[in-house]
């Protein structure tokens, strides 16, 4: 007690400064480490950026063939917006619905044990999805129809993996859903849907849809379990069966052995992919905002 | 306080340790083909913590930089993953390693040999089912290394292809990815480093290396040249390498690498 009267009665103005110009520090590194690594991307992408103009035809070239210099990764763009789309498209429902479930179904020790399923589903490292995907989804499909590896394969795998993500998150919003407005719809005599469908999930609306954007995140940045499953054939795909290439499956694969030109060009890859994700992110914080 | 000194004295401790001793370090450029790079560095780790002393430094750009590097006097030895060609008879090669390819199918299909005009036939889409090869009744999943691999590169050499001739249903990264895809398909047909592919097929991953032109494809017959899907990887010298150039050569072709260039997939040159 006797320390702590003192601390208050003679503030230590220079701890104070101290510690804020620390917090300031870190903030900046954090700050300028996302910078750099833009900078970085530009910087290595320039010279292949600057040297064909105009910089479109990154997506009207013949084809992706770096050693003949043809470079369109219009064809992965379409790609990693399929698989991430698809993916979202599978688990949302999926999510929500679990998420309903945990918060105002489960029996509360059956909640408890489901959750913690859902948690660890989260934590099984990408590679073990795409191992799994490739020795077993993929030969599956195969039977269906051949090859297999297929934009099929990368959305079914895709969306275990940001399932439950979306699960978590839409639980966490159910969570904070105000207790008041619950019982105000127990007390109008509403059944339990009408209470989800009319009170809960509305007011838990941004909590989800922001959950639904870093899943999003996840999905289209998303590498080694894509990158064995989905065949990685540059092309649009024509339907679900067909395999595609996706940009961070394209950097990954060709990257070990790129140099000069290809390299720069996996680069610009990267760029698209980080400006896609920007936009993912100004999207999911105008929401958080609105 | 005490403990931000403990710790500076600790650190401060840890650089007194560092080998002062040898001031200025022998140094080694490498440069050239990618393909070799890998390997060639991790025989450089060895060969510096076996020479106390000496700095190697592997650079890799293709082989064309290592020739021109070499010849420039830019790197002491140069990597080339092919065989001189005859306009550069003026340098040295020395062998370290072997590259060989195989084609690989799934073991339960019947097919036994192909071609070569089969082979370019399948991968460029002319030839879209196993049954006009012989086989069952089947669409064909070609299965293509991803560009820059020297795999594929090694490979569209020996069919006279360029990339974008390739059909591909399947793009692979690595040879252990290749080898998974071809055995969980029956009807595909693939390509990886014979090294690899021999490593799983031993232990019972249904693939089955198919014999080119009459010869099988095993590490025995890249060893002694007969299989003609696979190249040297050469380290190159301007003059009869001497001193340190030498020594490294050496090692790089001695058997205390061995385990390093296997690890690559690659078969080692050192008799056994």
């Amino acid at each position: 007690m006797i320390w702590l009267r003192h601390s208050i009665s003679s503030p230590s103005a220079s701890a104070d400064t101290l510690m804020l110009w620390l917090l300031r520090a870190a903030a900046g590194v954090a700050a300028s480490l996302v910078l750099l690594i833009l900078f970085f991307l530009v910087a290595e992408s320039w010279p292949l950026l600057m040297r064909d103009l105009p910089i479109t035809h990154f997506v009207t070239d013949s084809s992706w063939h770096p050693d003949e210099g043809a470079y369109n990764l219009a064809p992965m763009l379409s790609g990693t917006l399929y698989a991430a789309g698809g993916a979202l498209l599978l688990a949302m429902p999926l999510g929500i619905a679990s998420a309903l479930f945990i918060t105002y179904y489960a029996p509360p020790r059956g909640a408890d044990a489901y959750r913690r399923l859902v948690e660890l589903l989260a934590g099984i490292p990408s590679v073990v999805y795409g191992f799994w995907g490739l020795t077993t989804l993929v030969p599956l499909i195969n039977q269906l129809q051949p090859p297999g590896s297929s934009l099929l394969a990368g959305i079914l795998v895709l969306t275990l993996m940001v399932l439950p993500t979306i699960t978590l998150t839409a639980h966490a919003a159910l969570v904070a859903v105000p207790g008041d407005y619950l019982r105000g719809a127990f007390a109008l005599g509403m059944s339990r849907w009408a209470m989800v469908r009319g009170v809960a999930l509305p007011a838990a609306r941004m909590g989800i849809v922001a959950g639904a954007i870093l899943a999003a995140g996840r999905a289209v940045g998303e590498t080694m379990a894509v990158l064995m499953v989905t065949g990685n054939v540059v092309q649009h795909a024509g339907g679900l069966f067909d395999p595609e290439r996706t940009l961070a499956a394209n950097i990954a694969l060709e990257m070990p052995y790129a140099v000069s030109d290809h390299r720069a060009a996996l680069f610009v890859s990267g760029l698209t992919l980080m400006l896609l994700v920007m936009l993912l992110w100004s999207a999911a914080a105008r929401m958080g905002r609105g | 306080m005490k403990f931000a000194v403990a710790a500076a004295l600790v650190f401060a401790a840890g650089f007194a340790w560092l080998p002062a001793g040898e001031a200025a370090p022998q140094k080694l450029v490498l440069s050239g083909a990618s393909t070799m790079a890998p390997v060639a560095g991790e025989i450089a780790r060895r060969f510096e913590s076996r020479y106390r002393g000496t700095r190697i430094d592997v650079q890799s750009g293709g082989s064309s930089r290592g020739i021109n590097d070499v010849r420039n006097g830019l790197a002491a030895i140069g990597m080339v993953s092919r065989v001189l060609k005859p306009q550069e008879k003026d340098l040295q090669a020395h062998a370290i390693a072997w590259d060989g390819v195989g084609v690989i199918l799934h073991a339960s299909n019947p097919v036994a040999v192909l071609s070569r005009q089969q082979i370019s036939g399948i991968y460029t889409g002319k030839i879209a089912n196993w049954k006009d090869v012989g086989g069952t009744d089947s669409p064909i999943t070609v299965v293509n290394k991803a560009e820059g691999r020297s795999t594929l590169e090694l490979f569209l050499r020996y069919l006279g292809l360029k990339a974008s001739d390739i059909r591909p249903h399947v793009i692979i990264g690595d040879n252990s990815q290749g080898i998974k895809t071809v055995a969980g398909n029956s009807n595909a047909i693939g390509y990886v480093s014979i090294g690899a592919a021999e490593y799983e097929a031993k232990h019972r991953v249904p693939i089955k290396l198919l014999p080119l032109e009459g010869v099988a494809a095993t590490v025995a017959n890249v060893r002694n040249g007969t299989f003609l899907l696979s190249r040297p990887l050469n380290l190159v010298t301007g003059t009869a390498p001497k001193g340190l150039v030498r020594e490294f050569i050496e090692f790089a072709r001695s058997e205390h690498v061995d385990d390093l260039v296997e690890a690559q997939y690659f078969v080692p040159v050192s008799i056994r």
